[in-house]
């Protein structure tokens, strides 16, 4: 397959204006996602022109502070964001719609949230 | 302006039989605005590949959604193999494509029913299916099981087609085309299907684009973009242009499934024609470390697995975005100023899978 993948770390105060170059050079949001890293978590926007993949990564502290939404600029990107925020418990600020943890009809809330115990990475290992 | 009222659409509801809930805002009988609320019964899947070993999660992968069934299997063992750098016998490529196609037809053929329930047309409907229960036939008689194909598998596929056997299929898909074709017929020429889809819902090619949309939703607003163009599995060797339609109306979202229906028949008949014999699966060892955005295209459109491998056993992500999630906010905008009697067959022209969706 080997498609060639470009991952850029940008600090998350970038974001939105990372995201606006991306829209005016033609590239269509693909995904936005979250991935645990222990501590924190990084979160995914990856984008596509003509099958060129590029994602654009955040890491970021919930505790510390929120993502600012790319809704502004992609309108799709509330439905991914309301989706982190529901399932990571990451708060974003600015979504053109805010369904305030109410997207996800969760039994548990943040199920994504916990991150796996010393315990589960050795036995793991 | 006239009074406003809110409608709830779902989760229940006839037209769709899996759970989806829109809160219709309405100015009389027109649609000003839609909302969605999904995540019924999310089944949290992604986050069990921190328990399974990942040679074993091909088998989760597989029941994300019974419609696709085959293409999640493979979307997740395409990743898992980059990330490993894994060569699989170019057989197991050739079949991973004729597994693709026939889901691809069977699920064309399941949305034609469906959409022909949706405007009332039972007969249309019933033929439909009737022809998506012969090409079930096919994949029970290569795979085993007529849902869930159990067929693919890191480094590989499980089971061979035989070649007297492959020469069988490609015999009876062009008998069935025939078939096929006299259903789509209806679909493309009747006058009462023409009234309900032709200019209804019109999403335009600038909007698709901005919105994320994908699949045959986008190529019926004139985009040619579809991910079996990156040349995954055996598709780089396939003669292959994406099909698209210009209007982006209910209409072309119907011709664009419809004329990929045939187009799967023809890539199924190249793939035969050119598999080689040999092998198909490699044994795979050790390990993953590494991540990967693993991109196919399913029946619906894109899907995209992101993995991310430790060096262990179990994956600390899965994480996978469907066709369905992506193509929402395009419902969202074609439902913008339609009638309320439209949005049934509306919400179908985008193929929705809330199975998927709800991984």
């Amino acid at each position: 397959m080997s498609e060639e993948q470009k991952i850029i770390k940008i600090p998350v105060p970038q974001l939105l204006a990372e995201a606006q170059k991306m829209s005016e050079a033609g590239y269509r949001l693909v995904q936005i996602g979250a991935t645990s890293l222990g501590g924190g978590f990084q979160v995914d926007y990856s984008f596509d022109k003509d099958y060129h993949f590029v994602d654009l990564r955040v890491e970021i502290i919930p505790e510390k502070e929120s993502l600012p939404s790319i809704s502004p600029v992609y309108w799709s990107a509330f439905l991914y964001e309301n989706e982190i925020q529901d399932l990571f418990g990451i708060p974003v600020k600015g979504m053109a719609v805010d369904y305030k943890n109410n997207f996800y009809k969760l039994a548990v809330k943040t199920p994504f949230s916990k991150v796996k115990t010393q315990e589960q990475e050795n036995n793991n290992g | 302006m006239a009074k406003r009222t809110i409608v709830p659409f779902g989760p229940q509801h006839p037209v769709l039989p899996e759970p989806i809930h829109l809160d219709l805002i309405l100015e009389d009988e027109r649609v000003v605005e839609a909302v969605p609320t999904i995540g019924f019964v999310h089944r949290g899947l992604e986050k069990l590949i921190e328990k399974r070993d990942y040679q074993d999660f091909v088998y989760v992968a597989e029941r994300i959604c019974g419609i696709c069934s085959f293409i999640h299997g493979l979307t997740y063992c395409l990743g898992i193999e980059e990330i490993m750098k894994v060569q699989v016998p170019q057989r197991a490529q050739y079949l991973r494509v004729i597994w693709s196609e026939l889901s691809r037809i069977h699920s064309h053929l399941l949305w034609l029913g469906l959409m022909a329930d949706a405007f009332g047309f039972e007969s249309l409907f019933m033929h439909s299916w009737r022809m998506r229960e012969k090409i079930l036939d096919i994949i029970e008689e290569t795979a085993g099981g007529r849902v869930i194909f159990g067929s693919a598998k890191v480094g590989g596929v499980r089971r061979d087609i035989a070649s007297a056997k492959l020469q069988e299929i490609i015999r009876k898909l062009n008998e069935y085309a025939k078939e096929i074709k006299e259903i789509s017929d209806v679909f493309i020429r009747d006058s009462s299907v023409k009234h309900r889809l032709c200019g209804v819902g019109v999403l335009t090619k600038e909007d698709a684009y901005k919105l994320g949309a994908v699949g045959p939703t986008l190529r019926a607003s004139g985009i040619s973009q579809d991910m079996r163009k990156l040349g995954y599995a055996a598709y780089k060797e396939i003669d292959l242009e994406p099909i698209i339609a210009a209007e982006g109306d209910s209409y072309s979202r119907c011709k664009v499934r419809i004329s990929e229906i045939f187009q799967s028949v023809d890539i199924i008949g190249q793939a035969a024609a050119k598999m080689p014999e040999g092998p198909i699966e490699i044994k795979v060892t050790g390990s993953p470390s590494g991540e990967f955005f693993s991109r196919t295209e399913q029946p619906r459109g894109e899907v995209v697995y992101y993995l991310k491998a430790n060096g262990t056993n179990f994956l600390d992500r899965f994480r996978v975005r469907t066709p369905t999630f992506s193509n929402l906010a395009a419902l969202l905008k074609l439902l913008q100023g339609c009638e309320l009697a439209d949005v049934p067959v509306l919400i179908l022209t985008i193929d929705p899978c809330v199975s998927c969706t709800e991984r």
